[in-house]
């Protein structure tokens, strides 16, 4: 079948923007996404920059735009790429510098990855013999253990667009690798550590990372296990954690949330600035009668509810 | 056609217009909705990262009452739909779990059978109703006017727990609707990305930075109006709009409406009725634009 490919090229040298070139290629039905674009640039041309190394989704090295979404293109399918469209469009990574063609800059990725210390750091004396870890404690890795660094998730990150401090998917589930680790040492540090801002509070639970990740390590669920972690551990004084305490009591207390409360309760008491802050927006809201109840009430079944929480929270 | 409604928090908190206007929409589809006023917040994802079996529970008793009245479950809010889809199919496809989420709805006498369906009204117009149906109502079609599309995460990923399989054009309903309308469809890249709301309170800059990037790029993409399935990514879309433009130093001034707003007035129904005076970016110009 001959597939129409849509690439998106850049060349720094040419002192020219970035441009999509069309190619025709002759491809089999059973081929991938990495096999067209190896066409092009053997048979086609030559000067079209790519990466790619095993062929087998093992190396994350071809991880790239088809169709708009990350994925890698060695287990993207042709015919699943052609499935709403007749052209394929490849583009290069999101949220990183095109180096050339689909060639990204990776230094970026393996600098957040470096912050979150992806190492094991033991404290106490050095065993006597070889530390064997519960395997319980290692299946509940087995998932982010997966990850092969291909940076997917980072490229369609939605936070990453707007704010490059973030720590960014990869690099978060790569630290619960080892802040879940019972050999590490060093989980109370971790957790505060990125529980600061650009850290686990700062993703918006978009699923864009869990869509895209070709191996299924759902980045943000890992995300939302360190928020779980730094909670227990205690480090609760940031809005991220008070706003999840603040909607949770809302909904014991009444079964619904309480808008108001929650937002307040979000910023905390003390934070006179943003509490002021919020003014603006609650005298638009007011003109537009464009509020909460002002006296906010409890659901019918509000107390059956409540027991639900009771029981399950002394679990 | 007849539906167990879960009107969801925000629908009578912050965007009461949204629960007005899906009852006069719902009148003119023939849609009877059975309010379940018993049910609980859906957690909206949130809960689920202290407790995920107590989000899953408080989702399981609702779809246990939808199930006892023997009515699919509809929802009007992405979100909702998300977190509901997230947790019946958990509990669909884990016997041994929804047995213990059983046991803690027996504490009333409830108990989930794992049968429920959970439809946002998005799906509902396309798939139950038929846009076929839906076309004759129009008595005030949305001629020439751009219509922005915005999704909202939660109603288009994971798409494994969303029944994309069966049905692959759920990120495409909005445009379809809004040609069934008359309208214009407006492709952005925006459409199905985050409104910024979740962070709103934890990074303010880069949630008003998402909710101004999507604006802009609709607005300079000829759009006359945004609309969304999601009333969070209302609050945001909407409420935020004048923080988020004084942000990126820029006027928007692009009006932000719920789905049913959009049938509503195609519909006939007069904008008051639809809540659409009930908005903090004016909705007049954008209403003033579908001729009369």
């Amino acid at each position: 079948m001959e597939v129409a490919v849509k690439i998106k090229r850049f060349n720094r040298e040419s002192g020219s923007g970035p441009y999509y070139e069309d190619f025709k290629v002759e491809c089999d039905e059973h081929e991938m996404v990495l096999d067209a674009l190896i066409k092009i640039r053997e048979y086609q041309d030559q000067s079209l920059a790519l990466r790619c190394s095993c062929r087998s989704a093992i190396c994350g090295s071809c991880a790239m735009r088809v169709n708009g979404h990350a994925g890698l293109a060695c287990n993207t399918k042709i015919t699943d790429a052609l499935a709403r469209s007749d052209t394929i469009v490849v583009e290069p990574a999101g949220n990183t510098t095109v180096v050339k063609d689909l060639v990204v800059d990776a230094k970026p990725f393996w600098e957040k990855i470096g912050k979150v210390q992806p190492w094991l750091s033991p404290t106490g004396p050095t065993p006597d013999h070889e530390y064997i870890v519960d395997n319980a404690d290692m299946l509940a890795l087995n998932q982010v253990m997966g990850c092969i660094m291909c940076g997917a998730c980072v490229s369609d990150c939605t936070v990453l667009e707007v704010d490059k401090r973030f720590l960014g998917p990869a690099a978060l589930a790569k630290a619960l690798r080892f802040a879940g680790d019972p050999r590490d040492g060093i989980q109370a540090e971790r957790l505060q550590t990125l529980g600061q801002p650009g850290g686990i509070w700062d993703c918006t639970h978009c699923f864009e990372c869990v869509q895209v990740c070709p191996k299924g390590v759902a980045p943000m669920d890992q995300i939302l296990e360190l928020r779980h972690k730094a909670v227990e551990n205690g480090f609760v004084n940031n809005n991220g954690a008070r706003h999840a305490e603040s909607l949770s009591n809302s909904v014991k207390r009444s079964g619904w949330l309480d808008e108001k409360r929650l937002i307040v309760e979000s910023y905390g008491f003390r934070n006179v600035g943003a509490l002021l802050g919020l003014i603006p927006t609650a005298l638009r809201s007011l003109l537009a009668r464009k509020m909460p109840p002002l006296f906010h009430h409890k659901r019918p079944g509000a107390d059956k509810i409540k027991r639900i929480f009771e029981k399950l929270e002394s679990e | 056609m007849k539906y167990a409604w879960y009107p969801g928090c925000v629908s009578q908190g912050a965007c009461p217009e949204l629960f007005k206007a899906t009852l006069a929409v719902a009148d003119k589809l023939d849609i009877e909705l059975v309010e379940l006023k018993e049910a609980a917040c859906t957690g909206a994802g949130i809960l689920s990262e202290r407790n995920p079996e107590l989000s899953d529970t408080l989702n399981a008793r609702t779809f246990a009452m939808a199930e006892k009245l023997g009515l699919p479950l509809m929802t009007i809010c992405s979100t909702c739909q998300g977190v509901m889809s997230q947790a019946n199919y958990k509990l669909q496809n884990d016997p041994d779990y929804l047995a213990r989420v059983n046991k803690t709805l027996a504490l009333e006498g409830l108990e989930y059978k794992g049968t429920t369906e959970v439809s946002h009204l998005l799906w509902i117009i396309v798939e139950d109703v038929g846009l076929d149906k839906v076309e004759p109502l129009v008595t005030r079609p949305l001629t020439g006017v751009k219509i922005a599309p915005f999704y909202g995460c939660y109603i288009l990923r994971p798409t494994m727990f969303l029944d994309f399989e069966g049905h692959p054009e759920r990120d495409t309903y909005i445009e379809q609707i809004t040609n069934t309308l008359g309208g214009i469809a407006v492709d952005y890249s925006g459409k199905t990305r985050c409104c910024g709301f979740p962070i709103l309170t934890m990074n303010e800059k880069a949630s008003y930075a998402m909710t101004g990037n999507h604006l802009i790029e609709a607005k300079e993409e000829g759009a006359d109006v945004m609309v969304t399935p999601c009333p969070l990514c209302h609050l945001n879309l909407d409420g935020a709009q004048p923080k988020a433009a004084r942000q990126k130093k820029v006027q928007i001034g692009l009006p932000v409406i719920h789905l049913p707003q959009m049938l509503g007035l195609a519909f006939g129904i007069r904008p008051k009725d639809l809540g659409l005076n009930r908005h903090i970016v004016n909705t007049k110009s954008f209403v003033a634009k579908v001729p009369a």
